[in-house]
């Protein structure tokens, strides 16, 4: 039958991007109506920093004799993107619950621009918390919480620094993204970010460096995100140094790109099918 | 009122919906088993049955939310299988849990929904304003969707729908949790918009009450189209009236009553039940002969329900108990 049967037009399309610039406008709208969520993502990290930097400083012997909570600072930035990655994406499942997801997915919107949206409105959470804990860390120390500390963070590598964290965010969210698409409660969420996101992170080089051999330093080099933590110390560091032992810079950048395009389309796959999970 | 005298390939070059011998499955359980009718431009059609009888699920594979197995269907003349794409951007869909986003207000969730169907900037600004106006919004458009009564809700639930102005709208269970008044002025607004901007209307629904102000219906039970036709034709087509027998002994008392009417009652539930086209003199017949066996007996015109229950045998409300 033809349209004009019908009397009408084929409407206009949406297009690729104004649907990924509303769902990630939403998610930002959201997230700032949701105040303990900022305090969960942020004030954790911080707490974790100051800590584990009080606690663990005279046992700590890492590269070019810094102290453990320079060496943990990166890493916390780490722990702060994947923080509020989760919390970003745990909400596909309160929109699938609470049946936003359905409203979306009966419109004309291209599969990618759905998982677009929501993984960028995550990562410019993550990334503007991120930056938060970069400028505030500092500062603890003034106030005693933290030793005098030098983050290698300057304004000629704060544009590199921003977008290195955009890419480790955008990495982080999608990978998220496709961990809850499948699934019905936070609960099974909770569980997958206990025994298998946190030693993710625990086991980057984040928290520890990782040592010359054994099974653990090569958990640590098939880890993904070592090479997001590695590629955010070497555009921090001041000092050659403390970087050298660290993966090569461009392995660091293709790692993350390439982990990240992974994630994606993975994710895109799976909100492309139509199935009963889809349809709920 | 449409009637229901299209013949059938008339019917499919004119038809808003076309629903051609769709099997779904879930594993091994059948959910839709070769279900087919069509809708005509224009029209306000119900698909009327038991929860678990299958409205759902052919609710889904026409939103597109699920692939279609086997069968056709298509709407507004372009195919779901083939062509999700552009059925989506044509139909209008409301779905029983609301779609809304209750952190973001009336006025952000229209904005949001304007722009997955590509309309913004002025455009989308007057297009909202119009439908705020048209459904009594427009003094809660700053308000939060949580804030919102049922029946509120449910009307920004419909502005959402109609934004992309689609000639055509599907519903799944529209009048789920309003009250009477709200159920009320929702069926006005269908009314209207059928009426005004003949927009096809499909609607599943469980009520019987709902289903009466549909032009057309569909009754579904356990996958199957069971019947369909306007609300008048169905009931006619049960004919005469109902009595429904009560009885200590129903399936001794059917026996007699067989043996002395030549009537075959059916026993559904505890009752038996009789369709016959002169139900008050068999009433006072029944009476006479068997004072002693009839506890209760009751006569009325045919409901949507006993058209449900002389198309499958038993109770509306069985298929849903044995669902669960």
């Amino acid at each position: 039958m033809s349209d004009q049967v019908m009397g009408q037009n084929r409407p206009a399309m949406p297009g690729l991007w104004l649907p990924v610039y509303t769902l990630a406008h939403r998610e930002l709208t959201r997230f700032f109506r949701q105040r303990t969520r900022i305090v969960g993502a942020l004030g954790q990290p911080i707490i974790f920093w100051v800590l584990f930097g009080a606690g663990l400083q005279g046992s700590f012997r890492g590269p070019a004799e810094m102290s453990y909570q320079e060496y943990f600072f990166p890493g916390v930035a780490a722990m702060i993107l994947m923080f509020t990655a989760i919390y970003s994406t745990i909400s596909i499942i309160e929109d699938r619950r609470e049946g936003f997801l359905q409203g979306v997915l009966v419109a004309p919107v291209p599969r990618i621009s759905l998982v677009l949206g929501k993984v960028i409105g995550g990562t410019i959470l993550a990334v503007l918390q991120a930056m938060v804990f970069l400028l505030v860390g500092p500062a603890l120390s003034w106030v005693g919480l933290a030793p005098e500390l030098h983050t290698g963070l300057t304004w000629h590598n704060a544009v590199a620094t921003v977008g290195f964290l955009t890419l480790v965010g955008f990495s982080l969210t999608s990978l998220g993204y496709l961990i809850a698409w499948p699934m019905d409660s936070t609960h099974g969420f909770h569980a997958i970010m206990s025994i298998f996101l946190m030693p993710m992170w625990l086991l980057s080089g984040s928290f520890f460096p990782p040592g010359e051999s054994g099974w653990l330093s090569w958990v640590i080099r098939l880890n993904p995100l070592t090479y997001g933590v590695a590629g955010l110390r070497r555009i921090m560091s001041s000092n050659p140094a403390a970087v050298e032992s660290l993966p090569d810079w461009w392995i660091c950048l293709t790692v993350t790109i390439l982990a990240a395009t992974c994630y994606v389309s993975i994710a895109v796959w799976m909100t492309g099918r139509r199935s009963a999970h889809n349809a709920r | 009122m449409v009637q229901n005298v299209i013949p059938q390939q008339q019917a499919d070059e004119g038809a808003a919906v076309v629903i051609r011998d769709v099997v779904h499955t879930y594993g091994s359980r059948t959910a839709l088993d070769g279900v087919g009718f069509t809708v005509a431009s224009g029209e306000i059609f119900g698909l009327l049955g038991p929860n678990g009888g299958g409205k759902t699920t052919l609710f889904r594979l026409m939103a597109t939310l699920l692939p279609i197995q086997s069968g056709t269907v298509q709407l507004l003349g372009f195919d779901a299988a083939r062509d999700p794409s552009t059925v989506r951007s044509q139909i209008g869909v409301t779905f029983q849990s609301p779609s809304v986003d209750g952190k973001l207000t009336v006025q952000e969730n229209l904005r949001h929904q304007a722009h997955l169907y590509g309309l913004w900037g002025a455009a989308a600004t007057l297009r909202i304003s119009e439908l705020l106006d048209q459904l009594g919004l427009a003094e809660r458009a700053r308000q939060r969707v949580d804030e919102l009564s049922g029946g509120l809700k449910r009307r920004v639930e419909i502005a959402k729908s109609l934004l992309h102005a689609p000639q055509l709208l599907l519903l799944d269970e529209p009048s789920t949790g309003l009250d009477p008044g709200a159920r009320h002025d929702l069926w006005n607004y269908l009314n209207r918009l059928r009426d005004e901007r003949q927009v096809t209307i499909l609607v599943t629904t469980h009520l019987m009450d709902e289903a009466e102000h549909c032009d057309r219906l569909g009754i579904l039970d356990r996958g199957k189209l069971v019947a369909l036709g306007t609300p008048d034709s169905l009931r006619c087509s049960v004919g005469g009236d109902c009595l429904t027998v009560r009885s200590a002994a129903p399936e001794a008392l059917a026996a007699r009553i067989t043996e002395k009417f030549g009537l075959v009652p059916r026993l559904i539930a505890q009752d038996l039940r009789i369709e016959h086209s002169a139900g008050h003199e068999l009433l006072r017949d029944l009476v006479a002969a068997f004072p002693d066996e009839i506890s209760a007996v009751s006569l009325s015109k045919p409901t949507l329900e006993d058209v449900f229950i002389a198309q499958t045998g038993h109770h509306f409300w069985d298929v849903a108990k044995e669902e669960r």
